[in-house]
C-alpha cells in the first residue's frame, strides 16, 4: 500500500524538479542580462533588440507590475535579475528604499543624463521624460483660457474637467509635486477644487480623457504627452486627438510637471558587466533616439532631439524639481486623494 | 499462522489503534493541506507587520465606500445570477417552447468568457464612439455626449451586468440539475392538492432546489470577490481596489495583507454557505425515485417570452462578445498569428495541463483519505480549498515568499556543505506558476472528487475491502473507474481556469515566458484589446471544451428515460451513479 502512495506524492515533485533544471540552465548561461520590467513589452522590445544586435548579449525579461518588488526582495542574493525598468519614479524610489538596488557610478550615464533625472546616490536613472500636459477642447476653450495646473480648481471649470483615477501613479506624482510647491493644506484645497469641477467620476486611462473631450463630455483634461502622439498615429483615434489643443502648463512659473520612466541595477546583479552595458546603451544616443521616435517620449539625453511631432508642439519649460522630492510625497498624496474622496 | 506471528500481528494492530489516523493517505492529505495553507498563512503573517497602521486612515476615508461597493457588487451580481439562473433553469426543465433543446446547453456558453474580456468588449460596443451610440446619434441627430443620456458602462451597474452575464451559468447548471432530479410524484401531489403549475414551482420545486441554488450563488460570488480586471477597468472601488492601493501606492504590503485577510473572511462565509448547501442536498437525496417529467407546452405570448428570456443571456453573455472578438481576430489575424503566438499558446497549454493533472491527482488523494478516515481528512480538504478564496495577486505573493525562502535555504545549505550554489530552484521557474495554479484551483478538484466519491455508497467500498482488496487496489480498481468522468470534467475546468489566470502568472513566471493570458493582458491594459483578440479568442475556445462535454451530458439527459443523469460537473454533485457503481462491482 505504501509504495504506490509514495509514488503518487513523489511523481509531481520529480516533475517540478525537471522543470527547474530547464529554468536554471536558462538563467546561468553566459552573455546574458536579465531584466525585470514594469513597462510593457511592446514599449521596450525595439530597444532591447537593438542592444542584442549591437553587443551580442541576449536580454531575458519578465514583465509584471504588481509584486515585482516582493519578488526581488524575497529572491534576495540569489535573484537572477540584473536590471529593473519602471514606468514611473515611485517604483524606482520604492526599490531603492527597500535596499534592492546598488549604486552604479557610471561616467557615461552622468555625462548623458541631466542631474534632475537621476538619483544623487546613483541608484536609479531616468530613461525617458514625459510632461503632464493640459489638453483643451479646441472648439470650446479659448487659446489662453487656462495656463496653470492651479487653474483647474477655479470655479469656472465646474463640470468641465475629466480625470483618470486619482490613484494612478501619474496623478499621484502631479499631486505630490503640488504638495511640494504649495504645502499640504493648499494642495488639498486645490485637489478638492479639481474634484468639484469633474464632469464624471475619474475613469479610463489618459487616452480615454482625450476621447471624452472629443465626445463633449468635458472640456479640459491632463495627460502624459505621448498618449497624444500615439493617438495621432492610430487610425481609429486620430480624429479624437485632433479635437484637442495642447497646453504646456505653468510656463511663466516653475514649468510643466515631468515624470520619468527609469532603470536601476539590482543589488545582487549576477551579470553586473552586462547590466552596466545595457544601462549605458539605453541612455546613449542610439536608444534614446529610438525611444523618441517610436514611443514619442522626450529623450532624457539632451543631445537627442524629440521626434517631429513633439517638435511641432514647440519647446517648453520643464519643472526641474528633483524627482526624488516628488517620490517622497507620494504616500501623502495617496492619502490626500482618499480624504478628498477624489475617485468617488 | 504460528502463534508468534499471530501475537506480532495483534501487537501491530494495537499500535495501529493508538494512532489510527496516521496512515499514508492521511499523512498525504495533511501534506497537501499544509502546502496549500502555506501561502494563506504567509499572507496572514504579513498582516502582522504593516509599515504603518492604515486602518484609522482607511476607516476615516475610503473603507466604508470600499465595503459598501463590494457589498453592492456582491448583492447585484447575486441577484442577477439568482434571477437569471433560476428563471432559465425553471423554463427549460418545466416548459416546452421553441429551441428549448438547444437553449438547454447554449445557456452554459457564457461560462467560457473571461469577465474582463467581456468588460473590454462591451465598453467598445457601448461607449460614445461605439456602434450603438453612433447609431443613436445618427438616428436622432445628436452631436455631443451632453445632448442625450446614455447609461455609463463603466460603472457599478456595468460591472454587475458583465459579471452577472458570465457567472449566471453556475446557478443555471445547479438549479437545472436539482429541478430535474426532483421526484415527479411530489409535484403531482402538489397539483392534486390544488396548486397551479406556477405555484407548485415556487412553493414546492424551488424550496427543494434551494440548497443547490445557494451553492451556485456562492460560487458566483466567490468569483466576483476575486475579480480585479473588471472592477479596475470599470473604476468601481471595491475592497480589491483598496488592497492594491495600500500595497502599491502606499508601499504597505502588511496593510494590504490585512485587507486580504478581511476579504478571506468574506470568502470563508461564502464557503460555509456553500457547504451548508451541500450538506442539505445530501440529506435530501433520499426523498424518492426519479420519474420522467412531462414539460408543459407553452402557447402564444408565453411561448415567445420564454424563448426570449432564455435566449437573451446566451446572446448577450456569449454571442455578442464572441462576435466582436471574432471580428477583431479576423482583422488583426496576419499581425497576430506568428511563431511567437504559437509559443504562447503552447506555454498556456502545457502549464495548464500539468496544473490540472496535479490538482486532480492531489484531490483524489485527499478525497480518498476522507473516504478511508473521515473527519480529520475532511479538515485537511477544507484547508486545501482555502486558496480559492484569495485574490490572485495576493496569492502570488503568498506563494513567492515561502518558495524563495526554501530556495535560499537550500542554496545556503549547499554552499555551506558542498561549496555549490543551486540558485533559485522553485521561484522564478514554471514550477512556481504550477504550484500557484494548483493552490488556487485545488478547491474545484476537491469539490468534484468529493462529489464523485459521494455517489459511491460506503457499503460498496466496504464490500470491495471485504473481498480482499487493499486501500490502494480498491481505489484503482473500484473508485477510479467510477470517478473518471467527474475527475475529467474537473480537470478540464481547472485547465480552463489556468488558461485564464493572470496575476499569479504575471508575477511568478520565468524569463521570456508569455502565455496567451499575459499576451492579451499586455495589449488590453493599454486599451488595445483588438490587437490581441486572437489570443483572447483562443482562451474562449479552450473554455468551450469542458462546456461542450457538459452539454453532451445534458443532451444525454434529455433522452434518458429516468430523467436521472450522470452529470459530473464538480459543482453539481449529482447522486446518480449508484446504479452504475453496482453494475461495475
Amino acid at each position: 500500500m505504501k509504495s504506490p502512495t509514495r509514488n503518487f506524492l513523489i511523481a509531481p515533485l520529480c516533475g517540478l524538479g525537471l522543470l527547474n533544471a530547464v529554468a536554471v540552465a536558462d538563467t546561468t548561461a553566459a552573455g546574458e542580462v536579465n531584466l525585470y520590467s514594469y513597462r510593457k513589452p511592446q514599449l521596450i522590445q525595439p530597444m532591447l533588440a537593438a542592444f542584442t544586435a549591437d553587443t551580442g548579449i541576449a536580454v531575458n525579461a519578465v514583465y509584471a507590475k504588481n509584486g515585482m518588488l516582493e519578488r526581488l526582495r524575497n529572491e534576495a542574493a540569489n535573484s537572477p535579475a540584473d536590471v529593473v525598468l519602471t514606468s514611473d519614479i515611485g517604483r524606482l524610489t520604492d526599490l531603492k528604499n527597500a535596499g534592492l538596488t546598488q549604486a552604479f557610478a557610471s561616467a557615461a550615464l552622468q555625462r548623458n543624463l541631466p542631474a534632475e533625472v537621476r538619483d544623487p546616490a546613483h541608484h536609479w536613472f531616468g530613461l525617458t521624460a514625459r510632461a503632464r500636459i493640459l489638453v483643451t477642447a479646441k472648439q470650446r476653450v479659448a487659446r489662453r483660457e487656462i495656463s496653470r495646473y492651479e487653474d483647474l480648481a477655479e470655479p469656472k471649470w465646474r463640470r468641465r474637467l475629466c480625470s483618470r483615477s486619482g490613484k494612478h501613479a501619474y496623478n499621484l506624482a502631479l499631486l505630490a509635486a503640488m504638495i511640494h510647491w504649495h504645502g499640504e493644506a493648499a494642495a488639498q484645497q486645490w485637489l478638492a477644487g479639481v474634484k468639484a469641477n469633474l464632469a464624471r467620476s475619474p475613469q479610463g486611462n489618459d487616452r480615454a480623457q482625450v476621447k471624452a473631450i472629443a465626445e463633449g463630455v468635458c472640456d479640459v483634461a491632463w495627460i502624459n504627452h505621448y498618449y497624444l502622439y500615439q493617438m495621432a498615429n492610430d487610425a481609429e483615434q486620430r480624429a479624437a486627438a485632433a479635437t484637442v489643443r495642447v497646453v504646456f502648463p505653468n510656463q511663466h512659473g516653475r514649468g510643466a510637471h515631468m515624470n520619468i520612466s527609469g532603470m536601476a541595477m539590482t543589488k545582487h546583479a549576477p551579470n553586473r558587466d552586462n547590466a552596466a552595458r545595457l544601462m549605458e546603451f539605453l541612455a546613449a544616443d542610439h536608444a534614446q533616439k529610438m525611444y523618441a521616435e517610436i514611443n514619442g517620449e522626450y529623450p532624457v539625453n539632451r543631445r537627442i532631439e524629440p521626434n517631429a511631432y513633439l517638435q511641432s508642439l514647440g519647446a517648453f519649460k520643464r519643472d526641474t524639481l528633483a524627482l526624488s522630492r516628488i517620490a517622497g510625497q507620494r504616500a501623502a498624496a495617496s492619502k490626500m486623494t482618499d480624504r478628498v474622496g477624489y475617485n468617488d | 499462522m504460528t502463534a508468534g506471528a499471530a501475537t506480532q500481528h495483534r501487537r501491530r494492530r494495537a499500535a495501529w489503534q493508538i494512532f489510527p489516523r496516521l496512515d499514508a493517505w492521511q499523512l498525504g492529505a495533511f501534506c497537501v493541506a499544509a502546502l496549500c495553507l502555506l501561502p494563506v498563512a504567509t499572507i496572514l503573517w504579513l498582516a502582522f507587520f504593516p509599515n504603518e497602521n492604515i486602518w484609522s486612515h482607511l476607516l476615516a476615508t475610503t473603507l466604508p465606500k470600499y465595503v459598501g461597493n463590494t457589498l453592492l457588487l456582491l448583492g447585484g451580481v447575486g441577484g442577477f445570477v439568482l434571477v437569471t439562473g433560476v428563471a432559465t433553469a425553471g423554463l427549460v426543465t418545466t416548459c416546452e417552447f421553441p429551441l428549448r433543446k438547444w437553449l438547454e446547453w447554449l445557456l452554459l456558453l457564457p461560462l467560457a468568457m473571461p469577465a474582463y474580456v467581456v468588460a473590454y468588449l462591451y465598453t467598445d460596443l457601448l461607449e460614445f464612439a461605439g456602434p450603438v451610440q453612433s447609431a443613436l446619434r445618427a438616428a436622432f441627430g445628436w452631436q455631443l455626449a451632453s445632448d442625450y443620456w446614455f447609461p455609463a458602462i463603466r460603472s457599478l451597474g456595468g460591472a454587475i451586468m458583465v459579471m452577472g452575464l458570465v457567472l449566471y451559468p453556475y446557478v443555471y447548471l445547479l438549479a437545472r440539475a436539482s429541478l430535474l432530479e426532483q421526484s415527479r410524484y411530489l409535484l403531482d401531489i402538489s397539483r392534486l392538492l390544488g396548486r397551479g403549475p406556477l405555484s407548485t414551482f415556487f412553493y414546492v420545486s424551488l424550496p427543494i432546489a434551494r440548497p443547490a441554488i445557494a451553492v451556485g450563488v456562492a460560487l458566483a460570488l466567490m468569483e466576483t470577490l476575486n475579480d480585479f480586471g473588471t472592477v479596475d477597468f470599470f473604476a468601481v472601488q471595491t475592497l480589491t481596489a483598496g488592497l492594491y492601493d495600500v500595497w502599491l501606492n502606499m508601499d504597505n504590503l502588511g496593510g494590504a495583507a490585512q485587507i486580504a485577510a478581511t476579504m478571506l473572511a468574506f470568502a470563508m462565509l461564502l464557503i460555509a454557505l456553500e457547504y451548508r448547501g451541500r450538506r442539505h442536498r445530501r440529506f435530501q437525496q433520499s426523498a424518492g425515485r426519479f420519474a420522467a417529467k412531462t414539460r408543459r407546452p407553452l402557447h402564444g405570448v408565453g411561448k415567445w417570452a420564454a424563448l426570449a428570456g432564455c435566449a437573451a443571456p446566451v446572446l448577450f453573455g456569449f454571442f455578442v462578445p464572441a462576435a466582436v472578438l471574432l471580428r477583431y481576430a479576423v482583422i488583426h489575424f496576419d499581425a497576430s498569428w506568428s511563431g511567437q503566438f504559437r509559443e504562447y499558446a503552447f506555454n498556456s497549454l502545457w502549464v495548464s495541463t500539468i496544473a490540472a493533472a496535479t490538482s486532480v491527482a492531489l484531490a483524489i488523494g485527499v478525497g480518498y483519505a476522507r473516504r478511508l478516515h473521515g473527519s480529520l481528512a475532511t479538515a485537511a480538504a477544507r484547508i486545501a480549498s482555502l486558496g480559492y478564496a484569495v485574490p490572485g495577486a495576493v496569492l502570488a505573493v503568498g506563494v513567492l515568499i515561502p518558495l524563495a525562502a526554501v530556495d535560499n535555504a537550500v542554496d545556503a545549505w549547499l554552499r555551506a556543505h558542498f561549496n555549490f550554489s543551486s540558485g533559485l530552484l522553485l521561484s522564478g521557474s514554471s514550477a512556481a506558476i504550477i504550484f500557484a495554479y494548483v493552490i488556487r484551483f485545488l478547491a474545484v478538484a476537491i469539490g468534484a472528487v468529493e462529489a464523485s466519491f459521494g455517489k459511491v455508497s460506503e457499503a460498496m467500498h466496504m464490500a470491495a475491502r471485504t473481498l480482499g482488496h487493499g486501500a490502494w487496489r480498491t481505489l484503482r480498481r473500484f473508485h477510479l473507474p467510477l470517478l473518471k468522468s467527474g475527475v475529467l470534467t474537473a480537470a478540464l475546468i481547472i485547465f480552463v481556469d489556468c488558461m485564464k489566470e493572470l496575476p499569479a502568472t504575471l508575477l511568478l513566471r520565468p524569463f521570456n515566458f508569455e502565455t496567451l493570458a499575459t499576451h492579451v493582458y499586455h495589449f488590453a491594459a493599454d486599451e488595445m484589446l483588438a490587437q490581441s483578440a486572437l489570443g483572447a479568442l483562443c482562451i474562449v475556445v479552450a473554455g468551450l471544451l469542458p462546456i461542450l462535454i457538459l452539454s453532451r451530458t445534458i443532451a444525454h439527459d434529455a433522452i434518458s428515460k429516468r430523467g436521472e443523469h450522470d452529470a459530473t460537473h464538480p459543482l453539481t454533485n449529482q447522486p446518480s451513479a449508484t446504479a452504475t457503481a453496482a453494475e461495475k462491482l
